[in-house]
């Protein structure tokens, strides 16, 4: 019922694109099973070029396990199932001939606890390109690395200390060098599960307008519980409830003038 | 009167000494209620159980360390005199031989009358010290209850009291195991410096011949050759031909298993292959002296390879299979430590399944899996069994494998059994060579659990 629910609503609306604006992904009737348990009820979601989708809701309602499924994270869950459509630049990506590896160098993602892995800073930008053999030599992957941290609004901080473990860096600092290792291997799509979640207001705000800024070159979904952060960091937001996306807007429209009664009263915090 | 039923007799005692302390408590606390004690009423059982059960076994144990020593002087001097004035070996074989006949074991030889009198007379002592020995227990006892008592009331601290007793009992406990290998390096020191004395430790610790010989009266022992290195070299090369086994298929193995293995495989195959390392080491050494040795020295036949059925192959060969469980269980566990997270951070990146265990996963496991190794490699250093079933006592200094070589521990064995005199350099090398064993074992196990420590400190 939600479900026809959810897709009538959103069929009335006018389709939430700007003007020349293009799908980057598509979702169609997304279900996703761990075990026999349905955590997702079908979901239809379509993620625009160059804008930020903000996925809020309650814990457990099935947002972190949507944005697992768009660069096939759940396959490294061993009781998870997919079904559904989901495609990048129109290609199916659960389709047999689409190697997951190259969708996640793609579709990149960065997850709520930071995790640098235990080598240098530099190591860990080099990482993701030295894997996919895109740099040629010593001075290419210097670039990248440079490029990648100066994206990330960290390299005026480790210039000098590259060779330093990234586990040494401050949470913020951290989480910042993993948006970096995701940059470096230039992906179309960034995936944030949670990102500010671990950090503190000023390391929040540091990557909030990370964010904003990497929005001109990347298309960026990110699952938040903070709907204060949601509003000031996206341009559409999808409100998902019990496994279902109730409602798909606007950020400004979820958050002035919501149409269901379920994300009014979570955007007016009465549960969640 | 049996200890076993004084032990008895007193363990009721003390039962009602708890139901009777636990009853004055409540009967103290009167209509007040419990809630005027300071303690649960159990505890005061407890005390007065404690005070009624531990001064009296203090005393049974006291009195069965001094009470032979106590009969032993009595008994000599009630030994004529001419057998007093005996000194050295001879006077103590006559005390061998009376406690022989105390105890009426089979009748020993040469035995004189004034020998069954004092025989006699011990026993009769043991049986007073018997009697005695629970009159005072009972005695300390009494006045312990009766003392304890009296101290129960509501504002006893008693709980505290107990947990007091409590907190020593496991000190001790744990002090147990410790004094124990105190007691066991210290043994095997002084033999060892005992052995020094006879035989120059250089020539034990550089000299390239090992050939013991046997005791000899004439005790000529310069003539013998106690040279360690061909042993420790034997012992060396095969922990390094067993860990060539054990190492890359444990490792590979415990990779299967925590990265690959679903489930239900992990499930069965992770028990299975700890199976393994429950299997008593002489079966291992059974199967290398019976099938492995004579298969590899039927396939040196057909290659045209000159292998003795006792090589150091045969040997690290059966000591690698025996310690893949250890090497593959100590890194499973080491490799399922690390984080889910670096996993993930990998896979997004799009790295495969065998960029992230080999970039990821294994350097962020290193540290502890070489841990394991070292563990592993002490292992096969002390082991025994199988090498003293499956390798020769030639003590040949060789790199061939497919020769014989010996080990440390097979000599230990080969010098400590037999009927040689103890006293000799023969016998008493076996406590130089463990000495040796030990202290390089023990730098082993030292640098892993270090590097193991240093590696979990990562991560928690």
């Amino acid at each position: 019922m939600t479900m026809n629910l959810a897709k009538e609503e959103q069929g009335d609306m006018p389709e939430p694109q700007p003007a020349g604006g293009v799908a980057k992904m598509t979702a169609r009737d997304v279900r996703v099973f761990y075990g026999a348990k349905e955590a997702l009820h079908g979901v239809d979601c379509d993620i625009m070029e160059n804008e930020v989708l903000a996925l809020i809701g309650p814990s457990g309602c099935g947002k972190s396990t949507f944005l697992r499924c768009l660069n096939r994270m759940n396959d490294t869950i061993d009781v998870a199932r997919v079904e559904g459509t989901i495609t990048l630049d129109g290609r199916d990506i659960y389709h047999r001939s689409l190697d997951v590896v190259q969708l996640r160098a793609r579709v990149g993602m960065v997850f709520q606890k930071p995790n640098p892995f235990p080598k240098s800073i530099y190591d860990n930008i080099a990482y993701g390109p030295r894997i996919h053999g895109l740099v040629g030599h010593k001075d290419e992957l210097d670039g990248i690395v440079q490029s990648s941290l100066e994206r990330a609004g960290l390299w005026e901080e480790v210039k000098d200390r590259l060779a330093e473990p990234g586990t040494g860096l401050s949470g913020g600092q951290q989480q910042r060098l993993c948006i970096a290792r995701c940059v470096a291997v230039s992906p179309e799509v960034i995936l944030m599960d949670e990102p500010c979640s671990a950090l503190d207001p000023i390391a929040t705000a540091h990557i909030e307008e990370l964010i904003d800024e990497l929005r001109e070159n990347y298309t960026i979904v990110i699952v938040t519980h903070n709907m204060q952060q949601a509003a000031r960091v996206s341009q559409k937001t999808a409100f998902f409830h019990l496994g279902d996306l109730v409602e798909h807007n606007n950020t400004e429209q979820i958050f002035t003038n919501p149409r269901d009664d379920r994300t009014q009263g979570y955007i007016t915090g009465r549960y969640g | 009167m049996n200890v076993f039923l004084i032990i008895a007799i007193f363990l009721v005692f003390s039962a009602f000494a708890y139901r009777k302390g636990t009853q004055k408590a409540l009967a103290t606390a009167g209509r007040d209620g419990v809630a005027v004690l300071h303690s649960r009423p159990g505890y005061y059982g407890t005390y007065l159980a404690l005070w009624c059960g531990l001064p009296a076994v203090l005393v049974l144990g006291l009195w069965m360390v001094l009470e032979p020593l106590i009969v032993q002087q009595v008994v000599i001097g009630s030994l004529p005199d001419d057998v007093r004035a005996l000194g050295g070996d001879d006077f103590n074989l006559i005390l061998t031989t009376i406690q022989i006949l105390a105890r009426g074991g089979p009748q020993p030889s040469n035995v004189q009358p004034y020998m069954v009198d004092a025989a006699a007379r011990i026993n009769d002592l043991a049986a007073i010290g018997r009697w005695a020995m629970f009159a005072v227990m009972l005695s300390v006892a009494i006045f312990g209850f009766a003392y304890a008592q009296r101290l129960i009331a509501p504002s006893l601290r008693a709980r505290n009291r107990v947990e007091q007793v409590i907190k020593y009992l496991l000190i001790i406990c744990s002090c147990v195991a410790i004094f124990t290998t105190i007691g066991i390096v210290l043994s095997v020191l002084f033999e060892s410096l005992h052995f020094f004395s006879m035989v120059p430790p250089q020539d034990f610790f550089f000299h390239t011949v090992w050939d013991p010989g046997f005791p000899r009266e004439d005790a000529d022992n310069a003539a013998n050759d106690f040279g360690l290195v061909p042993l420790l070299w034997g012992t060396i090369f095969i922990s390094f031909i067993a860990m060539m086994v054990a190492g890359p298929i444990g490792l590979l193995a415990a990779v299967y298993l925590s990265e690959y293995a679903r489930g239900q495989v992990r499930a069965v195959a992770k028990p299975l292959l700890e199976i393994l390392a429950g299997i008593p080491t002489v079966v291992y050494g059974f199967f290398a002296l019976v099938t492995v040795g004579p298969a590899l020295r039927d396939f040196g036949l057909t290659v045209g390879l000159d292998i003795q059925a006792s090589s150091a192959l045969t040997a690290g060969l059966v000591m690698g299979i025996m310690i893949i469980p250890f090497v593959s269980s100590l890194s499973d566990d080491i490799i399922s430590q690390v984080p889910r997270s670096l996993r993930d951070g990998s896979y997004g990146l799009g790295a495969t399944r065998s960029e992230t265990i080999k970039k990821v996963v294994f350097p962020a496991a290193l540290p502890g899996i070489v841990g394991g190794l070292l563990l592993a490699v002490s292992r096969a250093f002390g082991e025994t069994m199988i090498v003293v079933m499956a390798v020769g006592a030639a003590a040949n200094l060789t790199a061939n494998p497919f020769e014989s070589v010996t080990t440390v521990t097979v000599m230990i064995v080969k010098q400590l059994t037999g009927d040689t005199e103890f006293g000799s350099p023969q016998t008493l090398v076996a406590f130089a060579l463990g000495l040796t064993l030990f202290v390089i074992t023990l730098c082993l196990n030292i640098i892993a659990l270090y590097v193991v420590r240093k590696y979990r400190e990562q991560y928690e």
